[in-house]
């Protein structure tokens, strides 16, 4: 692994850019540290964190579980279809959207439209009988017999959403971080995943604390140009009251709070640092300016992609484009099995 | 710690020492969910807690099963919310009548450390870390005597609650820092099918009754004193 590379590299900010896609394991990640304020990037191996932090700061993560959320079915015709949650199990209900026939194996833009499916339509999703109550467009509410039996057909039917860069069926365990609790998620919440326990142990000894939240992250793609430019959609999320009181005294005494994926800055911005429920509608661009947060944890995406312009909330594009152009070059994977950048002012 | 409105779940909760757990947890208050390999007899046991106004939810898997830890998880959070407590009971005595060492096949000594040492240590590694950031949460393992006592007959049950003994100490010291309280807890000879199972001949008179036992390990789970993090504490002892 390499040690701490501090480099000025030099690249057109905008010449194309392109990371590996190979799948990295949790233990071996690694991480592109940026400082916006200063040219500075550096190489390190994601279990440094502890040593990249100061004794004070606060690392907040999402604790949500990735749902199996992919469940293939027909309508009462016959007709193929595919299910993808967009959100928690709501009682008896489950939302999502529609896909018409096929897989992950093929790019959500490119799968056949569903067929129209209005109110009272009966679809078989699995072990999981369902009937449509509400349906705008590819989005649906069914509603289902709920109880121990629905989340047990949902465990045996589903399977994680995933998308067309990667050609192996993820399994469940594969999309969970190591302190996943209720099952929000309908795509895993990545940039936790590295997270080992001989991180947070280590953090903790380095006198930086680890809190939760949970949020629940949404779909990144539908498919549906229409709805995919309105995304992320409003997504609940709960503070619990020792994040709270954490964040606070991060704030009194001078720490900085570094948020663990996208999702927990949405969160975080949308509760104010008030604990309790709340429903985040906040969409990261490269104007917003987070009150909150001071750092961000994420994982690689390269100028082009939707999520790059989410970084730029915490960075220029010349600087995000320099820091990548160090990760192309050292051979570093993009994609929620990757390795990472960390963007925190010094 | 506190057991009223504790998420918890129980394996091997259709029977025995199990079902009496997560019955006397859920007169207490406790959200239970059960977990056993076969839903039939799971959901007679759910459906007498609910009928005594308790919260319980069945989940039928199988602890030697891989791909059914993240399943198991993934359930019990969906019914019950967060977790607070996971009560390892589900265990297996292996081919009985009992064996010799040198009679038992390599592969039954390998199922018999799937039920009662892998599977355990799977669905403790995706529930203790949600606990340890939160900074709260009890691992209970039914252990055994034969754990210690080299009982000739034996051998792969007590191989395997050694194992897990050991298993139940280093965790203990791993999350000493984190609020996660792991214990091991020998509940004694107690008159159900698997005693019955492994000693068809004991007088059942002289064996505790599951209910009396499942009492006295709510009361370790409560009380943090007595029960710190890493024992190992013997039911009739207490």
């Amino acid at each position: 692994m390499q040690g701490a590379l501090a480099v000025e590299p030099s690249v057109a900010p905008d010449r194309s850019l392109e990371l590996a896609t190979a799948e990295v394991s949790r233990h071996a990640v690694r991480l592109i540290a940026i400082d916006p304020t200063s040219d500075r990037v550096a190489l390190r191996a994601f279990a440094e964190l502890p040593s990249l932090l100061r004794a004070g700061d606060l690392v907040v993560v999402n604790d949500a579980a990735t749902l199996p959320g992919s469940l293939r079915g027909t309508t009462s015709d016959g007709e193929l279809i595919e299910l993808r949650l967009s959100g928690p199990v709501e009682g008896n209900r489950l939302e999502g959207v529609l896909l018409g026939a096929g897989d992950w194996h093929t790019r959500t833009e490119h799968r056949p439209a569903p067929p129209d499916v209005r109110p009272g339509a009966e679809l078989r999703l699995g072990e999981i009988r369902a009937r449509v109550v509400a349906a705008t467009g590819r989005r649906v509410s069914v509603e289902t017999a709920g109880g121990d039996a629905l989340w047990q057909a949902l465990y045996a039917s589903g399977t994680p959403v995933q998308y067309a860069h990667r050609d192996q069926p993820l399994p469940l365990h594969s999309v969970q971080t190591s302190y996943a609790a209720r099952p929000w998620a309908a795509e895993m919440p990545s940039a936790g995943r590295p997270l080992t326990w001989r991180v947070i142990l280590g953090l903790r000894r380095a006198g930086i604390e680890v809190a939760t939240l949970t949020h629940a992250a949404g779909l990144s793609s539908t498919g549906d140009a229409g709805l995919d430019c309105a995304m992320p959609w409003p997504e609940r999320y709960e503070l619990p009251v020792r994040t709270a009181a954490a964040i606070e005294r991060a704030r009194h005494d001078g720490g900085r709070v570094i948020a663990i994926g996208t999702t927990v800055v949405r969160a975080l911005e949308a509760s104010g640092g008030a604990a309790g429920p709340g429903v985040a509608t906040l969409r990261l661009s490269p104007g917003y300016r987070p009150e909150l947060v001071d750092g961000l944890v994420s994982g690689l995406h390269v100028p082009g992609e939707s999520h790059f312009d989410l970084l730029r909330a915490f960075a220029s594009h010349a600087r995000l484009a320099r820091a990548l152009a160090l990760a192309e070059a050292h051979g570093l994977s993009s994609h929620e099995l990757g390795d990472a950048c960390m963007i925190l002012p010094r | 710690m506190q057991i009223e409105q504790q998420g918890v779940v129980v394996t091997g909760a259709s029977r025995g020492l199990g079902r009496a757990l997560a019955e006397a947890l859920a007169a207490r208050g406790a959200k239970v969910a059960l977990v056993a390999r076969q839903l039939g007899p799971l959901e007679d046991v759910v459906a007498g807690i609910r009928n005594r106004g308790g919260i319980a939810h069945a989940i039928a898997a199988d602890l030697a099963d891989k791909d059914a830890i993240h399943r198991i998880a993934g359930q019990a959070h969906g019914l019950i919310g967060e977790i607070g407590i996971a009560i390892h009971n589900a265990s297996t005595l292996g081919p009985v009548p009992l064996r010799v060492l040198l009679d038992t096949e390599c592969e039954e000594l390998a199922e018999v450390l799937e039920t009662n040492l892998v599977g355990p240590f799977r669905l403790t590694k995706v529930l203790a870390g949600a606990m340890a950031l939160r900074g709260a949460g009890t691992i209970l393992h039914v252990s055994s005597d034969a754990a210690i006592e080299p009982y000739p007959t034996w051998g792969a049950y007590g191989i395997s609650k050694a194992a897990q003994d050991q298993l139940s100490r280093i965790l203990a010291a791993e999350l000493a820092s984190t609020g996660v309280r792991i214990l091991a807890v020998d509940p004694g000879e107690m008159d159900t099918v698997m005693h019955a199972a492994a000693m068809p001949d004991a007088d059942r008179r002289t064996l505790q009754r599951p209910a009396d036992v499942a009492a006295k390990i709510l009361q370790m789970i409560e009380d943090e004193v007595r029960a710190p993090t890493g024992a190992r504490l013997a039911a009739p002892a207490w």
